[in-house]
């Protein structure tokens, strides 16, 4: 029987932002159903519609095949929808059975009852062999229990259908092995599970079948038996528009920027890098490709002196990075920028201009005494508004009335304009439009091949990544796990198996490309 | 030093701890919720006046006191209506309601008896009952001190006790610590934060209205300017080093108590009086300092565990 069909689904956010397109799925009664897709593809949006928490413009969705409307998490969960999310809900003070029964407390004489709290809760926790303590504190527990208790908590409200949004992204290799078991046992207890992963091999081993969503759109459902990984993997990394930047061959020159061995523990204890090493040279763009999440955000952070690692080495222009203030690394030569830009590549309330000299206005040049020179400071910023073509309505205007693309004009004109010879350029087009990502990158390329500045470039989006980089290594739970010469011949399907780790390239076959 | 010098200092103690355990406990139902209730005193200040009005126009001090009560628990609903359905800033909203009621209890005074700053002599207001427990009375030394107290000190100490079962075992309580340790989650399983938070509101303004009921109907008795003095905050700083926890809030309030005792006891000597008058404000600032140094050490070592 179907336990659940999204009939035709499409979102549209109030921004323009497609973010489902007419998908259709179903999940049976008593199977366990992978939903996959690159970041951006939709499945979040898509199991937010599902919960109650988007409402979609078009599409219907059928619950035990008898039509439904959702419109909040209370009227998904009463339809036996459950919702396990990437962040838990759980109140960290309280005991397991607590938090378990939250709002639906057992009663007696007007208190809480909390030994019938404790009994059903460990009942349920024995049935499923979660192995919980209802008495225990959530906060003590590891991540891996506490993902327990979110799935019991949807279970006890009577959940049916289960979703889960990358569930084993926190966990240790046997948590999940711990996890699938259980979701084996749910699955023969006639529940559903929606499984959301990036993890290929997980969805092989765990899921009957599997729905691919590639840019808003579904891409088929498909048994598992039918599919490959590789297959898979070519379902769901795919150039839809393949963007040309025109460029000779980079002439490196001496090395930049050396990494060595760096090594990355996080403060969950996960280490989210691994022994990386690589050198960037003079003229060159090397391009660093992988899933979200696999430890390319750290490695930007930790070059760029944002958080501090365990061991190895960083290097720019030959001077250790190690222990050094941010400051000294920018005039050491690096410019950054950044993932985030509302929180870390600029003041949202200062305007246009303080924003544009943030990394200068203390220069002996730009200061007339203890003063800032005003004039000089207009001038400058008048330069990079016109070099780069930011529309605002004045320079004194806070930028973050700017739309996203203009934003990320004035951080790039800043950093590009720094002095430094040397760029970490992570997700440098994210959340701009088509053509400010296009100027972006060809000045990135510009940059890089007429001022001989070395650059690192990280980047989710294929299309970029292949086009920009003229060296590639794909990363991949903190590891590089593939290194290619030249990025514009790679083969997309290739790429994808590598970052989805279907592939793993040796030492060997990466030497001389590090 | 002799007994009855010890017997009336730890009776002081029980007197001046009243209003600030009631200031303590209102805050510290906000704290479980997650409010920062600064407005601890505009609530303490409305009760205080409009008890001495109201007990003087009915002569009936019960009557008096229900009206405290409602008058706090009104300045507590202001605060919800200001900041949940009318999206205004807590902390701005609060100071904005602080300011205006200390103007505002003394502006009604003068439109009522014309007088600025003392209701005594226009308003002939009523106190509430003091209570001499039978058995105890006679007990030396402990007896003097814990007997023949105003009824709103035992009171105090009953509602610390009844609201920490109010928070811990009851539906009602779990929610608001659900509410006050993340709302989302709450939110997630149906329950509804701006009720909780409208609840809490109340509730607070009803004990801080009781403990304005003390300060012009047990304490002094009559209404004067501006006469909660600050114990809003120190209950509010109290119910801070503990968590919320109301029985550790009124310990904590009573620690309080006795540097307010100490403080008047050393006005009757030659010391300076300015200085000792900061005594139970300086006692806070320790306290706390002590406490956070504490809590900064264990979460230390546990992290390092």
């Amino acid at each position: 029987m179907e336990a659940l069909k999204m009939e035709n689904i499409t979102k549209i956010y109030p921004n323009g932002f497609v973010a489902n397109k007419g998908i259709t799925f179903s999940v049976q009664q008593g199977e366990i159903h992978a939903l996959v897709g690159e970041n951006g593809a939709g499945k979040t949006t898509l199991m937010k519609v599902l919960f109650g928490m988007e409402q979609p413009q078009e599409g219907a969705i059928y619950v035990n095949e008898k039509k439904v409307k959702i419109s909040s998490p209370l009227e998904a969960i009463e339809l036996g929808v459950g919702m396990v999310h990437q962040h838990f809900m759980l109140l960290p003070s309280m005991t397991v059975a607590q938090n378990v029964t939250l709002g639906m407390e057992p009663r007696k004489n007007g208190l809480v009852d909390t030994q019938k709290a404790v009994q059903i809760t460990q009942e349920m926790s024995d049935k499923y062999r979660f192995g919980l303590d209802a008495t225990a504190r959530v906060g003590d527990l590891s991540v891996g229990l506490m993902q327990k208790v979110e799935i019991l908590k949807a279970l006890i409200r009577g959940a049916k259908v289960l979703i889960l949004d990358e569930p084993t992204a926190v966990l240790t290799p046997q948590e999940t092995r711990e996890l699938f078991e259980q979701l084996k046992l749910l699955r023969t207890e006639g529940h559903s599970v929606i499984f959301i992963s990036h993890k290929l091999e997980e969805v092989m081993e765990l899921c009957d079948n599997v729905t691919v969503l590639r840019h808003g759109y579904c891409n088929g459902t498909h048994p598992i038996s039918e599919l490959d990984a590789a297959g898979i993997s070519r379902l769901m990394v795919g150039r839809d528009v393949v963007l040309k930047i025109e460029k000779e061959d980079p002439k490196p020159g001496k090395p930049i920027l050396e990494v060595r061995n760096l090594t990355r523990t996080n403060a969950e204890g996960k280490k989210t890098l691994n022994d990386v090493s690589f050198t960037i040279h003079e003229g060159e763009v090397l391009g660093i490709a992988g899933v979200e999440g696999n430890g390319q955000s750290d490695l930007s952070d930790s070059i760029s002196g944002m958080v501090s690692y365990d061991s190895g080495t960083v290097k720019l222009n030959g001077k250790d990075l190690k222990g050094m203030k941010i400051v000294d690394i920018r005039s050491a030569g690096m410019s950054v920028i950044p993932e985030d830009r509302m929180t870390v590549g600029c003041v949202n309330d200062l305007s246009v201009q303080d924003n544009a000299i943030a990394d200068r206005f203390d220069k002996k040049e730009n200061m007339n005494g203890i003063f800032l020179d005003k004039k000089k400071a207009k001038s400058i910023t008048d330069a990079l508004i016109k070099e780069f073509e930011i529309s605002c309505d004045s320079q004194d205007e806070a930028i973050r009335f700017l739309s996203g693309g203009n934003i990320q004009k004035v951080v790039v004109a800043r950093e590009f304009t720094s002095g430094a010879n040397f760029v970490v350029a992570n997700q440098p087009t994210r959340g701009v439009d088509v053509g400010t990502a296009e100027m972006i990158r060809k000045y990135l390329v510009r940059q890089t091949r007429e001022k001989g500045i070395g650059s690192l470039l990280i980047s989710a989006d294929l299309n970029e990544i292949l086009e920009v980089s003229d060296r590639l290594l794909v990363m991949r739970q903190g590891r590089i796990v593939a290194a290619f010469p030249k990025a514009n011949v790679v083969d997309v399907d290739e790429l994808g198996e590598y970052m989805l780790g279907i592939r793993t390239m040796t030492a060997q076959e990466m030497e001389g490309v590090l | 030093m002799n007994i009855r010098l010890i017997t009336s200092f730890g009776f002081s103690v029980l007197r001046l701890s009243t209003p600030l355990i009631f200031a303590a406990l209102s805050a510290a139902v906000c704290q479980k919720a997650g409010l920062f209730n600064m407005a601890a005193e505009s609530m303490m200040l409305w009760g205080a006046l409009i008890g001495v009005i109201v007990s003087g126009a009915t002569h009936s001090a019960l009557i008096g006191f229900l009206a405290a009560v409602l008058a706090g628990a009104v300045t507590g609903v202001l605060i919800w209506v200001a900041t949940v359905k009318g999206k205004a800033d807590l902390m701005l909203a609060q100071i904005a309601i602080n300011l205006a009621s200390s103007g505002g209890t003394i502006f009604l005074l003068f439109a009522l008896t014309g007088e600025k700053s003392n209701s005594a002599v226009a308003i002939k207001s009523l106190a509430l009952p003091k209570i001499a427990i039978p058995g105890l009375k006679s007990v030396p030394v402990i007896g003097p001190i814990l007997s023949g107290h105003n009824i709103l000190t035992y009171g105090a100490i009953v509602a610390a006790i009844l609201l920490s079962i109010f928070i811990r075992r009851t539906k009602t309580g779990l929610h608001i610590r659900a509410v006050g340790e993340n709302p989302h989650a709450a939110e997630s399983v149906g329950i509804s934060v701006p009720r909780i938070y409208l609840l809490a509101w109340t509730l607070s303004g009803i004990l801080g209205g009781i403990g304005g009921a003390f300060m012009s109907m047990g304490y002094l008795t009559s209404f004067t300017k501006d006469m909660v003095a600050g114990r809003g905050y120190i209950g509010l700083s109290a119910s801070s080093m503990v968590g919320g926890s109301p029985i550790g809030a009124m310990f904590c309030a009573l620690i309080f108590g006795v540097a307010d005792a100490v403080s008047n006891q050393l006005q009757l000597t030659n010391a300076p009086a300015d200085l000792v008058l900061m005594l139970p404000y300086i006692v806070t600032i320790v306290v706390l300092v002590v406490i956070s140094v504490i809590n900064y050490n264990r979460a230390n070592r546990k992290a390092k565990a």
